[in-house]
């Protein structure tokens, strides 16, 4: 069984090296054989699974060492695998999803003349990211963690011939790089302290270990998770990821790579369970991203934006679990389960409305697709329920567990983690439902009047101020979309349709059958641990609120978009509003705080290179030039000046010596 | 009958005649190395007179690398049978030392020369004069250049085949000059070998008056240093009462038990050990081309024939370093003290002087000639180490750079235009476009000069660097590097000029070479790249050689 773990990452890894290298031969199958490896690797999990089943909680976990990458004295690092519950939770949903998203990703790509080039990246980033989740030490997991990197940034640029799509996988690769950072410094501080950084050594040692060191450990992982897992103050680069295609979106930046911050800090327990303090900022961290994800999600009109918005603020709620410790591990993972699956069939939905709406984005000019899109409205209405926490649906369970360990976590910091979670379900009600009236109910506001322009249809361009929208609209765009055909929504086909049944499925029943008799908790605890903690609330008092605020939120949203026609162009808005739509001034911060006094180095550096550098180099060499000029001058072919030059050479020889005698 | 035995017992009752006429006892085994080259340059010499005209070349050359090739199997026997370690001795009445320096540079001399042999029998660079094959040599050396005498010679399709002989002579001569064991075999070695090489340089079929001045003013100045040399062996031999190394070193060393009255007057006097030891050191330091006795280099450099150019920086390097190895190593360590800062001056000059100088030079060879000044310097640093590894690291730069050299200068021998060799650097513009194959290989030469990883320049320079800061010599460490920055400033500027720049509508051709250059060419980039990936053999097998024997 054990060798059937390296097989895991093989097969996609496989499918990537004979895909990117294959050329053209294989642009009419490659697809198709970029999905069955994906779906291998899946059936492999599965019989992992099964196999993992028969045996008891403590003896699940199985080891394979593949070979020795790095043997140095001193220094060993191994290419090896560990397969516990917490990988093999992953390594389902990573190849599940993954495999329904190379299926729908068939149809979504069809017409792209580089899809074989597209599955060739979507197969190297599963094998990244199993390898990230299956590799038993620090080391190998960063190669995993930069192997979803570069996936992740070929593919937020795969329509590279969009300088924006071009620009924005720079952006994630960049934001990442400050967040790899953090990742490698943890490593050298593990190998430092514990001489090794294989997991069960380091998680073993950390008992041992001073609370200062693991302090520091911990939140150099935390900064790791932070640019993996776009949580503030890396999160700048998840909406412009949004350039990529959708199915990229649903895979990488909805339902797995952007959760393994979230599984760093899981596998890292012992670390973080030693250090309270790394432990706060966590919970710290993943709070003020839960909220801020959901008011960026409240603003935007871009559909994927929006859910971009809300991945953001769910991997929030995720970090707050994992920050709070043993009480929380399991209802992190779980809640990002549950998440994998919703999150990647709404993104999945979208994808689908996007495609039978000439790929247009902005939500204000969607309206009443529910009768064209019957398919992809239901499975968006189930995603939908379970990402509210609609009582009974996947998103309920796992985000109500998540509440309750908040409050848990006892104190004052209980309560308040309590509120902000609590908060954020309300807003997450709000923008979801806002997402859900804009696009499926009301009028249509994308057909065409008499003019043949209109409905204020202008070329996708979600991001400009609206002020300064409506300005270019008055003047250019008009007569330019005059021309554009009104888009004539429909169905998609069966290859992105069946995912997205498949996926809501599992946003309806996964919760629950998560929760029947705590099966989820009982599966994961020998790994991660778990506690109950003392809640001030009881279980269904907390429920209670929580549907509560669900409820509020929903009312609102409805009261706004429901009740009210919604404008086609989007109303200057409030201060917050328009703060939120700049994704609350972020990209203004970085580029006040960070770029700017970025450019004024270089500029001073390359001020420095050109005058000083430069000048001292080129200097240097004329001199040596001029000096050469000189030198060669001697040589002037006369043998008697030869001869000369001989001659006071020897004179000066013997002088020397018998000077230096006679000192 | 009793005459007989009157003068007989004349002899045996007079007191003071010579007790007995003992045969000189020559260890024949042991200097079979250069009995053959010797044997093989009379031989040749003979072929000259009796056979005819056609068959000489494919004679001459034959011999001449079955002789060398012969010469170096007698080296690696000698080797193989102990004499450069255990029973490493003095043989030939004292007259020349087998030890593992000797045997690992007449090892290598006759490798040069090997190759050497190749590129001088090419017979397909230049166009063929009259239907017939031609070499780099004049086709008659005694006829006036642009003579009535040398148009025939040149339509009666003569060449010189009397270079291979004359290669031979010379390359005995270095066979024993790093081994030669007292002054007097030194000084004649070092004519043995310098005569004929001032004929090969006065023989380019091209360029014929360059050629023939080039080989005056080395003449001249070769004469001019061998009596300095001269002069320094009569200084020691008054201050020591011998010309042997050894018995020099007793004297300095002071552990002399009997004085010969006869040179007891003058023995011991330190003023002629110091002035005699400077002006044997000059000698040494003009055949290596140290500053400031190398002004004749770039112009020797760059009027002889380019295989004799390339024979010459190679193994009269080699010759002349192995010499100086022995005499400062063997004679002189008792007076390290006083020849040590001086050479300190040498070698910092040479080092600076040599890369300074060839910044602004024109001319391949040239510049070749004043990267050897250059690279004379960062050899005598290792030599002047006194250490052990000092020995061995310049035995295996001298390995390491001769080959390098050799292939240079066979490389330039392939660029030419209507004139011959194309040597101004002009003429080398975008060559790397037109012919890659031979700018890279040039290139790797010239990186190998620079002392670029992966190259023998490296690991020779890293072996004597280091062997130079064990030494105590920190500083000159120090100035060889700035003085490798600098030099590597023009090797790289070639590679430059000949890859990045747009090559010149009538730029010179590359010629294809027969197998002969070809195979030289070949060895030069295997030896340079096989010493800089894998040095660690052939290190440890100039440490092994690393002992001098009393």
């Amino acid at each position: 069984m054990e060798n059937l773990i390296g097989l895991l990452v093989a097969a996609p890894l496989l499918g990537a090296a004979v895909l990117l290298c294959g050329g053209k031969r294989l642009d009419r199958a490659g697809h198709w054989l970029g999905t069955a490896l994906a779906a291998a690797s899946f059936v492999i999990g599965v019989v992992l699974f099964a196999d993992m089943l028969g045996r008891d909680g403590e003896e699940r976990a199985l080891h394979s060492h593949v070979f020795s990458w790095i043997p140095v004295e001193g220094f060993q690092a191994d290419v090896a695998f560990q397969l516990d519950q917490l990988s093999m939770t992953f390594v389902l949903l990573i190849s599940g999803v993954g495999t329904l998203i190379h299926l729908y990703s068939v149809g979504y790509m069809e017409h792209d003349a580089r899809r074989r080039r597209f599955f060739g990246y979507l197969n190297l980033f599963l094998a990244a990211m199993l390898l990230l989740v299956l590799a038993d030490n620090y080391l190998l997991l960063y190669a995993g963690w930069e192997g979803v990197g570069l996936a992740s940034y070929l593919l937020i640029g795969f329509w590279q011939h969009k300088p924006s799509a071009a620009t924005a996988a720079k952006k994630a690769f960049i934001v990442n790089r400050v967040g790899d950072m953090g990742l490698s410094i943890a490593i050298m501080l593990m190998f430092t302290t514990f001489g090794t950084f294989a997991f069960e050594p380091v998680l073993a040692g950390a008992g041992e270990t001073s609370e200062g060191m693991l302090t520091a450990i911990g939140l150099m992982l935390l900064l790791a998770a932070c640019g993996k897992s776009a949580q503030v103050p890396l999160q700048s680069w998840l909406g412009d990821a949004m350039e990529g295609p959708t199915p990229v979106s649903a895979l990488i930046h909805a339902a797995t790579m952007v959760t393994a911050g979230v599984y760093l800090i899981t596998r890292s327990g012992a670390v973080f369970n030693g250090a309270p303090d790394a432990q706060l900022v966590v919970t710290i961290v993943g709070a003020v991203t839960l909220i801020f994800g959901a008011i960026v999600g409240c603003a935007k009109d871009d559909i994927k934006k929006a859910l971009a918005g809300s991945t953001m603020s769910q991997i929030g709620y995720m970090v707050l679990a994992a920050g709070l410790g043993p009480i929380g591990y399991v209802f992190a993972i779980m809640h990002l389960v549950t998440h994998g699956f919703f999150k990647a069939g709404l993104f999945l939905g979208a994808g689908s409305v996007m495609h039978g709406m000439n790929d247009e984005v902005d939500m204000r000019k969607y309206g009443g697709l529910r009768k064209y899109m019957p398919v992809t409205f239901v499975t968006f209405g189930l995603g939908y329920l379970a990402i509210i926490g609609f009582p009974g649906l996947s998103g309920f369970w796992s985000k109500d567990k998540i509440i309750e360990a908040a409050f848990a976590k006892g104190g004052t910091e209980g309560w308040i983690l309590g509120g902000v979670a609590l908060l954020g379900a309300a807003i997450t009600a709000y923008y979801m439902t806002r997402v859900m009236l804009m696009t499926f109910f009301g009028e249509p506001r994308w057909k065409r009047d008499a003019s043949g322009a209109v409905a204020g249809a202008s070329p996708q361009r979600p991001d400009v101020e609206p002020v300064a929208e409506n300005a270019a609209d008055a003047d250019t765009a008009h007569p330019a979309t005059g021309a554009a055909a009104e888009p004539h929504p429909h169905e998609s086909p069966k290859s992105m349709t069946i995912p997205m049944i498949v996926l809501a499925f599992g946003s309806v029943f996964a919760g629950g059958l998560f929760s029947l008799n705590s099966s989820f908790v009982h599966w994961l605890e020998p790994v991660t641990g778990h506690d109950h903690g003392h809640s001030p609330l009881s279980a269904a008092a907390v429920t209670s609120a929580t549907v509560v605020v669900l409820l509020t939120g929903v009312a609102l949203a409805w009261a706004q978009y429901g009740r009210r026609p919604v404008p086609v162009l989007a109303p200057r808005g409030s201060l917050l509003t328009r703060a939120a739509r700049r994704d609350l001034l972020q990209d203004d911060f970085n580029h006040v705080a960070l770029v700017k006094p970025g450019e004024y180095l270089t500029r001073g550096l390359v001020y420095v290179d050109a005058k000083a550098v430069d000048g001292a180099v080129n200097g240097t060499a004329a001199a040596f030039g001029g000096l050469s000029g000189r030198m060669r001058k001697v040589q002037n072919g006369f043998v008697r000046s030869y001869a000369v030059s001989m001659f006071g050479g020897t004179a000066v020889l013997i002088a020397a010596t018998l000077l230096m005698r006679a000192v | 009958m009793s005459h007989v035995a009157t003068v007989h017992s004349l002899w045996t009752i007079s007191a003071d005649a010579p007790a007995a006429i003992l045969a000189p006892d020559i260890e024949y085994m042991q200097l079979l190395p250069v009995l053959i080259v010797i044997g093989a340059a009379v031989v040749g010499i003979m072929l000259e007179a009796f056979l005819p005209r056609r068959a000489r070349y494919y004679a001459q050359v034959m011999l001449t690398l079955v002789a060398l090739a012969a010469s170096f199997a007698a080296v690696v026997g000698l080797a193989a049978s102990g004499h450069a370690t255990e029973k490493a001795q003095i043989a030939g009445m004292g007259a020349l030392a087998v030890d593992g320096p000797a045997l690992f540079l007449q090892g290598t001399i006759a490798l040069v020369a090997i190759v050497s042999v190749l590129t001088f029998a090419e017979r397909r660079l230049d166009p063929a004069a009259h239907g017939n094959r031609v070499d780099s040599f004049a086709a008659q050396g005694a006829a006036t250049p642009g003579g009535v005498a040398e148009q025939q010679a040149v339509k009666a399709g003569f060449t010189t085949t009397e270079v291979f002989p004359i290669l031979l002579f010379a390359v005995a001569g270095m066979l024993v000059f790093p081994a030669a064991n007292d002054l007097l075999t030194l000084f004649i070695a070092l004519e043995v070998f310098s005569l004929p090489l001032y004929v090969l340089c006065a023989l380019a079929r091209r360029q014929r008056l360059l050629s023939q001045e080039a080989a005056l003013k080395y003449f001249l100045l070769g004469a001019f240093s061998s009596a300095f040399l001269l002069f320094g062996v009569a200084l020691l031999y008054g201050y020591a009462g011998t010309v042997t190394y050894g018995g020099i070193a007793e004297v300095v060393s002071g552990d002399l038990q009997r004085v010969d009255p006869a040179v007891a007057a003058t023995m011991g006097n330190d003023a002629l050990l110091l002035i005699g030891g400077a002006l044997v050191i000059m000698g040494l330091l003009f055949k290596v081309g140290a500053v400031p006795f190398h002004m004749w280099t770039p112009d020797v450099y760059q009027g002889a024939p380019t295989p004799v150019t390339g024979f010459m920086a190679a193994a009269t390097k080699v010759a002349a370093f192995g010499a100086l190895l022995r005499l400062l190593y063997v004679v002189l360590p008792g007076l390290r003290w006083d020849w040590r800062p001086v050479m300190w001056g040498v070698v910092i000059v040479t080092m600076l002087v040599g890369a300074i100088v060839a910044v602004t030079q024109t001319d391949v060879k040239r510049l070749l000639a004043y990267s050897s000044v250059a690279h004379a310097g960062f050899i005598l640093a290792g030599v002047i180490a006194t250490t052990p590894s000092g020995i061995s690291s310049v035995l295996f730069y001298l390995l390491a750079y001769s080959f390098v050299t050799l292939g240079a200068f066979a490389v330039v021998t392939l660029v030419r235009d209507a004139g011959g060799e194309a040597t101004h650097l002009s003429k080398w513009v975008g060559l790397g476009r037109r012919s890659p194959l031979v700018a890279a290989v040039f290139a790797v030469f010239l990186l190998a000069f620079a002392g670029i990883p992966l190259t023998s320049g490296f690991a020779g320079k890293f072996a004597v660097f280091k062997a130079a800061a064990e030494g105590g010599a920190g500083t000159l460490v120090v100035v060889g590097v700035a003085a490798s920055a600098i030099a590597a400033f023009f090797y790289i500027r070639v590679i430059v000029l000949m890859f990045w720049n747009e090559p010149k509508p009538e730029g010179p051709t590359v010629a294809v070479p027969s197998a002969l250059t070809s195979t030289a060419i070949a060895i030069g980039v295997v030896v340079t790249v096989v010493l800089g990936v894998a040095p660690q053999y052939f290190l440890d097998l100039a440490g092994q050689a690393g002992v001098f024997v009393r």
